[in-house]
């Protein structure tokens, strides 16, 4: 921070300098800036581009999708597919799903995960390296090799097609003990030294001192488990046999595929099935990014 | 580390320390506490992850089927794998996708992240637009692309027929097409990933060094290329690994958008496992399909982390 201002206080002169060469300088200097806002808008917007397309189709009637050519905006609106997407697909019974799924193993695994990552960070023990290089191995490994012999231990014990099954296997990750770890270890030891120099348990030293602490990085792990497991397509779609046992990516998938595409409804559903994951991200944007920008880069 | 260090650099006081009975009393507790903060997580990976991967192992070598007991078939699956054209244009369409996606978004991340590491109006909306399709669900926002690229009523098919690049059966049927098809849609779901990481360390490079460079006469492209690009080389490194992986695991875009089809051109080894596993429930198969991907993906992630050894920059 000291040194960006103090190079910008002594270069004061040599930039009032470069800005005294004249008017057109500054028309260029301006005339680029705009050109770069402009060109950021279009980026924007091309990114966004099949999500404004959801969004407006979504209010589309059917008629008006159907139309020839297509076109960006609705020419007439419409809630239908909003009103008919929760009888037409067993939609609340998808949502409260993908809730229950999402929501439970991002606690649970946010517990586990941290304690995990609390003993590896903060306690010594002899077996603390193995298990760190398990961790890392495993967040190498492709989870897909999983798949089959998981079902298969689920379904022999009746949890497939059940939300019990999708949770439990997911209750911790080991990118997420990976990712507390690196940030427990850049957290200051004194508050904690202090805490056991008064007699405090490990346990309350992990909840009461360094879990509080932690808040930025538990914020950020919760929405990556969040998202993640919201949005997840293959694991529910091979543990539910059916739309009602479905999450929504799944769900919504699986209709897809069973019925001629009826875009509206699909469009309808799906802006619904964003907007949590969207509405997350916007409320904690800010400590999201700055968290992933510093994963593992330590 | 520092830890480790300390350890290692003071034997003496640690035997002395040893001979106190009550501190290694304390020790001993210690471990205990520790194991058991580690219980949870660990019982659920041995469980979950770790004997899956061994049990996909077994799996690999019979010929279960989830109907018929698992039977002993020693290397015959992976035989048969190895003799399948299935498996090789699973493999290969594997290869593509991500010999063309990990590069396309890796530059495309570094070219947005110095383009919006400048100063402009808007910035933090376009930044926010460009990150979000990492955050939604590719699955759900791939029924969006693929109602995009209908050939009769998706608005991005008469776009591109408007500027004379007309397909008659829709991009997604089109056996030239589909593959570049899906890659885009993956490029356009990581690309604000890695801008993000990208971003962090153009942030994190002193402005003097870019200052020293001006002053001795570097021009921006200089300034780019021997100044932020070799700094950057840390996040290159993540971003290139984690882009490899992420792309031998696509899977999304491809079940929603095409199905692996038009005549298996989008196949990819995940696709199949599928096929193979879920669809005509060959579960020993499956399981030979996945563990060939594992030794990929790990020999892959081995090499490139052997490779970033030997260039890690620190300034």
């Amino acid at each position: 921070m000291t040194t960006t201002v103090e190079s910008t206080a002594v270069d004061r002169p040599a930039a009032s300098a470069r800005r005294r060469t004249g008017p057109s300088y500054l028309n260029t200097h301006a005339a680029w800036k705009w050109l770069t806002a402009i060109a950021g808008i279009v980026i924007a917007l091309a990114m966004l581009l099949p999500i404004i397309w959801m969004a407006f189709t979504a209010f589309k009637p059917e008629s008006d999708i159907v139309a020839f050519p297509p076109t960006l905006w609705p020419r007439e609106l419409t809630f239908e597919h909003f009103v008919d997407v929760w009888s037409r697909i067993p939609f609340a019974r998808l949502y409260l799903n993908t809730i229950i799924f999402a929501g439970s193993v991002t606690l649970i695994s946010l517990l586990f995960d941290s304690m995990a990552a609390y003993a590896l960070a903060r306690l010594e023990f002899s077996g603390r390296g193995v298990v760190l290089v398990l961790i890392l191995v495993l967040l190498m490994l492709p989870f897909q090799v999983t798949l089959i012999p998981l079902y298969d231990m689920l379904n022999s014990i009746g949890l497939t097609n059940t939300l019990p099954g999708m949770i439990i296997p997911r209750m911790t990750n080991a990118f997420g003990i990976f990712f507390l770890r690196q940030f427990f270890l850049s957290l200051p030891k004194d508050l904690e030294e202090a805490a056991r120099m008064d007699g405090a348990s490990e346990w309350r030293i992990y909840w009461g001192v360094i879990m509080p602490l932690a808040k930025p990085a538990l914020l950020t792990l919760g929405l990556f488990h969040f998202q993640y497991n919201w949005n997840d397509l293959l694991w529910p779609l091979i543990m539910s046999a059916d739309v009602e046992s479905a999450t929504l990516p799944a769900g919504l998938a699986l209709f897809m595929g069973q019925h001629v595409v009826e875009y509206g409804l699909l469009m309808a559903g799906s802006l619904l099935a964003l907007l949590p994951v969207i509405a997350f991200f916007l409320l904690i944007q800010r400590s999201f990014v700055a968290g992933i920008a510093t994963t593992g880069l330590k | 580390m520092t830890t480790l260090q300390t350890a290692q650099t003071a034997p003496p006081q640690a035997a002395a320390a040893r001979t106190d009975a009550p501190r290694r009393h304390r020790s001993h507790r210690k471990a205990i506490t520790a194991w058991l903060f580690l219980t949870p997580a660990l019982l659920v990976l041995a469980a979950f992850t770790l004997y899956p991967m061994v049990q996909a192992a077994y799996l690999s070598l019979t010929n279960y089927n989830l109907i018929r007991a698992a039977e002993w078939v020693g290397l015959d699956n992976y035989v048969e794998l190895f003799g399948d054209p299935a498996f090789w244009n699973a493999f290969w369409n594997t290869v593509y996708y991500a010999a063309v996606v990990t590069p396309v978004t890796i530059g495309l991340a570094l070219v947005l992240a110095v383009f919006l590491d400048r100063q402009f109006a808007g910035r933090a909306f376009v930044r926010t637009a460009i990150f979000l399709p990492f955050i939604v669900s590719l699955g759900i926002i791939a029924i969006a692309w693929a109602f995009l690229l209908d050939p009769n009523i998706g608005l991005l098919s008469y776009w591109l027929s408007q500027v004379g690049i007309v397909s008659g059966q829709g991009v997604l049927s089109d056996p030239q097409w589909a593959m570049p098809a899906v890659m885009f849609v993956g490029v356009w779901k990581n690309v604000g990933f890695y801008m993000v990481i990208y971003l962090a360390g153009l942030q994190s490079i002193p402005e003097d060094l870019h200052e020293a460079a001006r002053l001795d006469g570097a021009n921006a492209w200089q300034r780019f290329r021997n100044v932020t690009l070799p700094l950057l080389s840390n996040q290159t490194l993540l971003v290139s690994v984690m882009a490899l992986i992420a792309s031998l695991q696509a899977f999304d875009q491809i079940y929603v958008m095409t199905h692996g089809g038009p005549f298996f051109r989008t196949e990819t080894l995940v696709m199949l496992i599928y096929r193979e596993g879920f669809q005509e429930l060959r579960f020993g198969y499956g399981a030979a399909i996945s563990w060939v991907l594992l030794i990929f993906v790990f020999l892959l992630s081995m090499i490139q982390y052997g490779y970033s050894q030997r260039r890690q920059v620190r300034y």
